[in-house]
């Protein structure tokens, strides 16, 4: 039964250890609203995507610098804000992993997956603000 | 001086025939130390222990974040330049998505089971 709604808000120091600790709580909360493994799988790799995104390219791991994390649960639908303070980066200029010419290089698919497991994702401000969303129960974009 | 603690073994390898079939310890490949170590020993493997081809069988793992396909991609470049060969296998549903959506899915061979692995090469 679905009826351990959550809302959470915490900060964090940039300490990817914080992040693996971040992570088990939304999972057990993810669980406790009886998510489907499949849902869990895609929440947990897009958060930690997007909080090593916010620790180390974000804060550069610098320990006085913190990563703001939101996030809603409810029977319907999972929610996270992750804002860190770094100088932010626009989106649209990183180059897409996916193109024969990329393909072979070791980095950059954190966004690419991100969005591949997640319904919605919205870069705010500079870029140092990120908003995600997954909707219960949808697939993939990629699932074939 | 004290001296350091043996490192964790983060894989497991079995020779069958010239092929090294690879399996992993952890449950979860996820942080850069733990993926780098991984990559250490991937490397012995090949560079040491002049393996050339390897079968990464994937059954134990249930989670796999974007760090560790960096080095499956350079272990497979790596193979290539030695006219090596880098076979993925037993991927579970979830991470399999994850080579899917990022398309390495066309650049890495996977197959379903170990034995198609090892009739792959």
């Amino acid at each position: 039964m679905c009826a351990n709604h959550v809302n959470v808000e915490v900060t964090v120091p940039s300490d990817l250890g914080e992040a693996r600790v971040l992570q088990s709580r939304i999972e057990d909360a993810l669980v406790a609203n009886t998510y489907t493994e499949h849902d869990i799988f895609a929440i947990k790799l897009a958060v930690e995507e997007a909080l090593v995104n916010a620790m180390k390219h974000g804060n550069q791991l610098d320990p006085d610098k913190n990563v703001n994390v939101s996030y809603q649960i409810t029977c319907e639908r999972f929610d996270i804000r992750i804002a860190d303070e770094g100088p932010g980066f626009n989106p649209g200029e990183v180059p897409d992993p996916t193109d024969p010419a990329n393909i072979e290089r070791p980095c950059g698919r954190g966004l690419l997956l991100i969005r591949g497991f997640m319904s919605d994702v919205q870069y705010h401000g500079r870029g140092n603000v990120v908003t995600m969303s997954k909707i219960r129960g949808e697939k993939p974009a990629d699932d074939s | 001086m004290a001296s350091q603690p043996p490192r964790r073994r983060r894989l497991e390898v079995e020779e069958i025939g010239d092929i090294a079939v690879v399996n992993f310890v952890d449950k979860k490949i996820l942080d850069e130390q733990n993926i780098q170590m991984i990559g250490d020993d991937l490397n012995k493997l090949v560079d040491e222990l002049g393996r050339r081809k390897v079968l990464l069988n994937f059954q134990n793992v249930d989670f796999m974040s974007s760090a560790a396909l960096g080095k499956l991609i350079w272990l497979h470049k790596k193979l290539n330049d030695v006219q090596g060969k880098l076979v993925l296998c037993k991927i579970a549903k979830d991470i399999l998505d994850v080579f899917k959506i990022t398309k390495l899915d066309k650049v890495l061979k996977i197959v379903p089971d170990e034995q198609t692995g090892l009739q792959s090469f």
